[in-house]
């Protein structure tokens, strides 16, 4: 069989969830599997990769990546998937950096690219086809990737990260590569830090509260701030409250912000549209806090109460509180 | 004074519930009319600010790809500050991202050659209906032209462009020389809601149409669904906050909050 090349990104000492479940999607598209990390072979990234089934880490060791640059990373990229000779399709997770570094390669390339992809839609050996999300994640679109290398990323918690039958030797191979002055003329100059910090967790939390317009206000979330801390999660919002500029734009949940997978989603004063549900749909158990009993958060959800946020959060952390 | 060139799409509002043709080949926009996508709202208005910063003079020229009824996407950023339009006559539909990003550097590279260079060209980070993330990318190696990703607020001065762009560490800082590429991700900016004044100005704003060269290769599409929604399973805990000793017994036994 043909290799797959994968773009990992890291998250604290480990491969990211995202990316984890790219890998287990391209253990279908082709063997043997091996990896790029955007960053470097941590001893906790190594370990992920021999649980994923990845055969060798590709580890690009030039300064000049020290600052981010898609132009730079698809320059790395393109070097692994010339090293790695046959290889039957490119991978990336369907997140912000995934998306455009593949794009760039894909560009560089010529190569048709899909992003967003949930499953392989093509009988082995045929010309690859994939369903992919499109409108937001309200429809699949089943489209051909011709007959060349594919380059394709999946679209987060499309499907759960599985460890491979067989462990990967996972063996850190470092690389070098000359880039052109044409490949680092947009590189990241500086990084301010954000007020209200960093906010990598909400991708990766395993509780999310989410606030909707019903919260009424940029004073209308400390009940919210509050149970995220209270349950050691994190906070999401929808579209509509980061347009109105009551919460940062980091913090959106659903077709144009995060896609999220926690195990328990708390959607309060949030209607359901399907903006926002393109984002939190996989949650494994979700709670509506919602006045409007029809509403679709309310219909979709597993638990629902049907009240004012402000009235419930409160009770709800006196609750908790005593216990 | 800095040209800008924003490209927007027509697309079918999602907002509500999505419905396909008969035959299954595109959403069907009929009933909830179509619209311009925030990311590229978001555009329009970097580019309003961008053309009026500095000695200002500069000008916003919006482009989009598609039949006449686009013209209608066109319009609407004229009323908010863009200063001309053209508009490729193409059916979008058989123009898959690479076609697009094709005909859109025949227009830049036709507009330099006639005098008008294009210093920045925005685009939105991903369209609201084919999702494909990679036009602006795929166009900045077209025009040889450097480009940052999900950009969210852009500053020209002089010949640089400072472009910043939120992730979840932190708000990235590029510093890139122009002429420059940049995809826009809604969020940095708040678009303008046009005024009586804009939209009498909109309606009389030059709209220049031009055919493409382009052999479209299309997007690969065989057929599009709508997942069916699965049925309500909820269950109600209760009403008001009566219900929080209950909610808080659901959460101990997912195991949360203990």
């Amino acid at each position: 069989m043909s290799a797959v090349v994968v773009l990992i990104e890291t998250e604290g000492d480990g491969v990211g969830l995202v990316s984890q479940e790219a890998l287990t999607f391209a253990r279908r598209l082709g063997d043997p599997v091996y990896a790029l990390v955007l960053g470097h072979a941590t001893p906790g990234v190594v370990a992920d990769c021999q649980t994923q089934g990845v055969a060798a880490i590709f580890d690009c060791e030039n300064e000049e990546l020290g600052a981010y640059s898609g132009a730079g990373w698809a320059v790395a990229l393109a070097s692994v998937v010339e090293a790695a000779g046959d290889v039957a399709a490119v991978v990336a997770g369907g997140t912000p950096r995934g998306n455009e570094v593949l794009a760039h390669l894909a560009a560089r390339r010529d190569l048709p690219m899909a992003a967003n992809v949930v499953a392989v839609a093509s009988q082995p050996g045929a010309p690859l086809e994939v369903e992919r999300q499109v409108v937001g994640g309200s429809a699949i679109e089943r489209a051909s990737l011709g007959a060349g290398t594919a380059v394709l990323t999946v679209a987060g918690h499309a499907l759960d990260p599985e460890p491979a039958a067989a462990p990967g030797g996972a063996a850190v191979l470092p690389f070098a590569v000359d880039f052109a002055p044409e490949d680092l003329r947009a590189v990241v100059a500086r990084m301010q830090a954000r007020e209200g910090g960093d906010a990598s967790g909400l991708t990766s939390a395993r509780i999310v509260v989410g606030a909707g317009r019903g919260a009424g206000g940029p004073d209308g979330f400390g009940p919210v701030d509050a149970l995220a801390e209270r349950l050691g999660g994190a906070v999401g919002v929808s579209r509509v409250v980061t347009s109105l500029g009551w919460r940062p734009h980091h913090e959106q949940v659903g077709q144009t912000g995060s896609r999220i997978s926690p195990d328990v989603y708390i959607a309060c004063g949030i209607s359901g549209a399907i903006q926002h549900w393109a984002g939190m749909s996989s949650s494994k158990t979700i709670i509506a806090i919602n006045t409007d009993g029809d509403a679709p958060m309310v219909t979709k959800a597993n638990y629902a109460v049907v009240g004012d946020m402000h009235e419930v959060l409160p009770a709800l952390l006196e609750e908790l509180g005593s216990r | 004074m800095t040209n800008v060139l924003v490209c927007v799409k027509r697309v079918p509002d999602s907002t509500g519930e999505v419905v396909l043709t008969e035959d299954g080949s595109r959403v069907d926009g009929r009933y909830g009319g179509y619209t311009t996508s925030a990311h590229e709202e978001c555009a329009v208005e970097i580019a309003s600010q961008v053309a009026a910063s500095g000695d200002g003079g500069g000008t916003v020229t919006v482009l989009t790809l598609g039949g006449e009824d686009s013209v209608e996407q066109l319009r609407a950023a004229l009323a908010v500050g863009a200063t001309d339009g053209v508009r490729i006559e193409a059916d979008a539909d058989e123009f898959g991202p690479a076609d697009v990003a094709a005909a859109i550097a025949e227009v830049v590279q036709a507009r330099e050659a006639a005098g008008t260079t294009y210093d920045l060209v925005l685009l939105g980070n991903d369209a609201a209906d084919t999702g494909d993330f990679q036009v602006g990318i795929r166009l900045s190696y077209l025009l040889g032209r450097p480009v940052v990703a999900g950009a969210q607020t852009i500053e020209v001065d002089g010949s640089v462009a400072t472009i910043s762009a939120d992730t979840a560490e932190g708000t990235e800082v590029y510093e890139v020389a122009l002429p420059a590429v940049a995809t826009i991700l809604e969020g940095g900016v708040s678009p303008k809601y046009p005024s009586i004044t804009g939209k009498i100005k909109a309606k009389k704003a030059p709209i220049e149409t031009v055919t493409s060269g382009v052999q479209p290769k299309g997007n690969g599409r065989q057929s599009l669904r709508v997942p069916p929604p699965p049925p309500s399973q909820v269950e109600v805990l209760g009403e008001g906050p009566t219900a929080a000793g209950r909610l808080a017994q659901v959460l101990s036994e997912l195991g949360v909050g203990r």
